[in-house]
């Protein structure tokens, strides 16, 4: 697999891999949080704040990654809301997983089981702290591995923000292919390095996974 | 508004046809691999592994672009309709295998050992206790993965299938005003409602799933 100018192709691609990195990073980093407020909003007694999450939610995750990042790139500067393609592909790419955080966050708080809550009312914890220091870390914990299974999944979805020309790994990886028309090796090395970080970081989640299913 | 569904609906039954090519051929694949991936062989469960972790690993995109510009014998290519089926068809099969995996895992061991009294062999032991059982457990999960996999296939816009959000593009394309943003709303809420039965197809087998615990 070794070639001549193997050497430049890789420090190419990595100079995309650093914004395939970075975009998934802000698009967790902010995606994750407004999921739990989405989470907490589904939750909500409020038929409307319920209803409203509830909508928001099913859009991120029943909409195609690319169509949201069309829809954002293309479509929000039509009401005077232009961006550059990179902050587009963060802010699709963390509505996208905050859509898909929420449900695993709502999933993780609703598997704690019903005892817990009686048993923190029995001691006598007000609702707002039986939540918050009761049932919300242990959601949280079961939600732990699918979390960072999404996370995987982002990582691997910056490879979209290639069609609204983002100059990140599989973009950087297109362009060499059409300089030097060695289309098979250079998309090879592009997925090499993506299974690089993808691979191991699968195998670290589903050690984790292994070991909550163990404690129970 | 009505132009833009009805160019974005033109490109439906390619996206049907993907995704129920892609399910097809990805779910026969899956088995060998599914059983592969508990062999009591080391090296088959290694290797095996390593391949599905490695398919799973590289975004689809990457599949299909080395498939589309990256396989040439001669002049034979793959169009990229074909690039598309076999790439999704690839992916489909590690994911189906990790899923069948799954539900032969979560069949309880009584099952087995039952079956072992009763002095069934092994093969038919699998064929007729063990593999109606995994399935039903796998089912939430499949049609899960089956609406990802429908949504997956907007991604072979990227090399040129004229499914729904290659045709939203080329419609954008030559309504660069305020229209031009219609198509990808449309293709967006089309991916939506085609999901919608199969999602609460699965919702009731899981509830019932849930009850027969």
């Amino acid at each position: 697999m070794f070639y001549a100018d193997f050497g430049s192709d890789l420090l190419t691609m990595l100079s995309g891999l650093k914004w395939s990195v970075i975009i998934a990073l802000i698009a967790i980093v902010a995606g994750y949080p407004i999921g739990l407020l989405l989470a907490l909003g589904v939750r909500h007694s409020n038929a409307i704040l319920h209803g409203v999450c509830i909508t928001i939610v099913e859009i991120g995750r029943g909409a195609p990654a690319l169509v949201i990042l069309y829809l954002v790139y293309y479509g929000l500067p039509k009401f005077g809301l232009s961006m550059p393609s990179i902050v587009a592909a963060c802010v699709g790419l963390a509505f996208n997983s905050a859509a898909y955080a929420s449900e695993m966050m709502r999933g993780g708080i609703q598997s704690v089981a019903r005892g817990q809550t009686e048993a923190a009312n029995a001691l006598g914890l007000k609702g707002s702290a039986t939540f918050w220091k009761v049932i919300f870390p242990q959601g949280m914990r079961s939600a732990t591995p699918a979390l960072m299974g999404l996370a995987i999944q982002t990582f691997q979805g910056t490879s979209l923000a290639y069609a609204i020309a983002v100059p990140e790994l599989m973009k950087q990886a297109y362009t060499l292919g059409g300089e030097n028309f060695m289309y098979l090796r250079t998309f090879i090395l592009a997925g090499i390095v993506y299974a690089v970080i993808a691979v191991p970081a699968t195998w670290i989640t589903s050690y984790f996974e292994r070991r909550m299913a163990k404690k129970f | 508004m009505l132009d833009a569904f009805l160019a974005v609906l033109k490109g439906l039954p390619y996206s049907l046809l993907l995704t129920a090519s892609a399910f097809v051929i990805g779910a026969i694949v899956a088995v060998p691999l599914a059983l592969g991936l508990r062999s009591g062989i080391g090296p088959v469960r290694w290797l095996l592994r390593l391949i599905v972790d490695l398919v799973r690993g590289v975004p689809i995109i990457v599949w299909l672009f080395i498939l589309k510009f990256g396989i040439q014998f001669g002049h034979w290519h793959f169009t990229a309709l074909n690039a598309a089926i076999v790439g999704l068809s690839l992916v489909s099969a590690a994911y189906l295998a990790e899923i069948f995996r799954g539900g032969i895992l979560a069949v309880p061991a009584g099952q087995v050992e039952a079956a072992h009294a009763l002095g069934i062999k092994r093969a038919p032991a699998f064929a007729r206790i063990i593999a109606p059982q995994a399935f039903r457990i796998s089912l939430p999960s499949i049609a899960t993965y089956l609406i990802g996999l429908f949504k997956d296939t907007s991604i072979a816009s990227t090399i040129i299938v004229a499914e729904m959000v290659f045709q939203a593009q080329s419609f954008a394309r030559q309504n660069p005003s305020l229209v031009g943003i219609w198509p990808y709303i449309w293709a967006g809420a089309i991916y939506i409602v085609v999901s919608i039965p199969v999602a609460m197809w699965s919702r009731r087998v899981d509830a019932r799933l849930q009850e027969a615990k």
